[in-house]
């Protein structure tokens, strides 16, 4: 049982020890390239928004919505297959992970990367290994407010 | 108290051929030009990366056979490992070879772990030959330990780049070669580290047990070695080591170093640097070997770290144990007194106490492999 604690007391000090040893990343160049990158995002999301609206004057502003997330999904996607978009990430980090583009990138990339193992047991198994959990939270809070709304 | 973990081999055995293949990344890193083999891209005309990191043991083990200048008939045994799950890329290799093979997992640490094994089996005159291999892909190890390759995450600052290579010699009774002297086998330590990133400190404490084994058990100093290198504690985990020695009383100098460390150059990108088996099996089998062949190390001792995870133990909260196995190689007698005059860290008695002196140390030793 001593011997026990005193291992317990060699790892805190030594954990201790090497989370003072640590190089830190920097907090404000990574916040400004990802406020960078997240906004250029928002600003092609937008453009590509108003660009619809122009061509086709009669749609509903509401449909206009929906296509430009299938269009930034689907230039996420191909950036992914191509290589680009783990560059774009590297630079990033949470600039192009929160926006829709970086969920798209999280199903894409393993799909790519599983295809090997067959198109069921590869993509369709393991597409969902990342963004799964984004999906499961989306649905239960989704669920939750859906309850609330209902009360009141 | 202490157990002896350390084999002394009287008959010596001989290192006779080695061979070392790596990707294109490796290739570009400080230890380029010492590789037998630069693949032009990391699939190696495989359709998969883990068919690649099969095809890559393959040519390094027919490599070190040929390096040898022996038969594939003369090998007794093959001792084999590598990273992946039921260690398939040794497996898989070894089908296409008609010697027996017996598989290892000491992930990082499988070169010394295969090597000191082979040199106990052919000091007790078991076997005559034995063929030692292990290599590791970036691509494979990166599907199975982290994310897919595609996702655009950033790594953390003590995350290593796994390396693409793979590495394997042959040992043998009689011949010409770098001898094998000593091998000290090394415990399981686990110092409570669980942060998946940060594989050096959890490394760390497994190379300070087993050299600190290594030198009781054999009263040796780290003044007697001309070379002591770690396998890939990378920049972090080897000054971790470096501090862990230094509490124990005994201080690492000049002549200590990583591989991991001195990998890959400064911008290619690759944080605490260079890790997986092939890291220490490549730079063993290309670097090391052509060095203590020449005579310009006389004595080196070789131990690489490993860290026994698993995602699913990790996932499940469990830390992460690490195990590291030393060996002595030397040079062959008729190489004994060749004097070179680069050896400028030879019995290098007065250790740098300061932190800022010691990287820069380091970075001279890297700019000396560059040259």
């Amino acid at each position: 049982m001593d011997k026990h604690m005193e291992a317990k007391k060699r790892n805190q000090a030594y954990n201790r020890y090497v989370q003072a040893k640590i190089p830190k990343t920097k907090p404000w160049p990574s916040l400004f390239n990802s406020f960078l990158v997240g906004g250029i995002i928002c600003c092609i999301g937008q453009g590509i928004n108003d660009l619809i609206l122009l061509w086709f004057p009669n749609m509903a502003e509401q449909s206009a919505w929906a296509y430009t997330l299938i269009v930034l999904i689907f230039i996420a996607s191909f950036l992914t297959g191509i290589g680009v978009y783990d560059k774009i990430g590297k630079f990033a980090g949470g600039g192009s992970i929160v926006p829709i583009t970086g969920f798209s990138n999280s199903i894409t990339s393993p799909a790519v990367e599983f295809k090997h193992e067959g198109i069921i047991y590869g993509i369709c198994v393991k597409m969902f290994t990342i963004a799964g959990p984004v999906i499961v939270s989306g649905v239960v809070a989704s669920f939750i407010i859906g309850v609330i709304y209902l009360f009141i | 108290m202490y157990t002896n973990q350390t084999v002394i081999f009287k008959n010596k055995p001989v290192i006779i051929g080695s061979y070392s293949i790596v990707g294109p990344k490796e290739g570009k890193g400080n230890f380029g030009q010492y590789f037998n083999y630069v693949m032009k891209d990391d699939s190696f005309g495989e359709k998969s990366y883990e068919k690649a990191e099969m095809k890559m043991l393959k040519t390094a083990i027919v490599g070190a056979i040929e390096d040898a200048k022996i038969k594939a008939s003369d090998v007794n045994l093959l001792l084999a490992g590598d990273l992946l799950n039921q260690i398939i890329s040794s497996s898989y290799a070894a089908r296409d070879f008609d010697f027996a093979f017996l598989g290892l997992f000491g992930a990082c640490s499988t070169m010394a772990e295969s090597m000191a094994i082979a040199g106990s089996i052919i000091d007790g005159k078991e076997f005559d030959t034995i063929v030692c291999s292990t290599g590791s892909h970036f691509s494979t190890a990166e599907r199975q330990f982290r994310f897919p390759l595609e996702l655009g995450n950033q790594r953390p600052p003590t995350s290593q780049w796994t390396v693409t290579g793979a590495g394997a010699c042959v040992i043998s009774s009689k011949g010409k070669g770098p001898r094998l002297t000593m091998a000290t086998f090394g415990k399981v330590v686990d110092f409570g580290i669980n942060d998946v990133n940060d594989m050096g400190a959890a490394m760390a404490p497994a190379a300070m047990d087993t050299m600190l084994a290594h030198f009781r058990d054999t009263k040796t100093t780290p003044d007697d070695y001309d070379l002591i290198v770690t396998g890939d504690l990378g920049k972090l985990g080897s000054e971790i080591l470096i501090d862990l020695m230094e509490d124990q009383g005994i201080k690492l100098g000049l002549n200590y170093n990583d591989c991991g460390q001195m990998y890959y150059t400064r911008n290619q990108n690759t944080l605490s640097g260079g890790s997986g088996c092939g890291c220490s099996a490549t730079v063993l089998n290309s670097y090391i070997i052509k060095k203590l062949r020449t005579g310009e190390y006389k004595k080196v001792l070789f131990m690489p770290t490993g860290a026994l995870m698993s995602t699913t133990a990790s996932q499940q909260g469990e830390t992460i144990p690490g195990v590291c196995h030393a060996i002595v190689l030397e040079c062959d007698e008729s190489v004994k007194d060749v004097k070179i005059s680069t050896t400028s860290n030879r019995n290098v008695k007065n250790t740098p106490s300061k932190k800022s002196e010691r990287t820069s140390i380091s970075q001279k030793n890297q700019g000396h492999i560059n040259n």
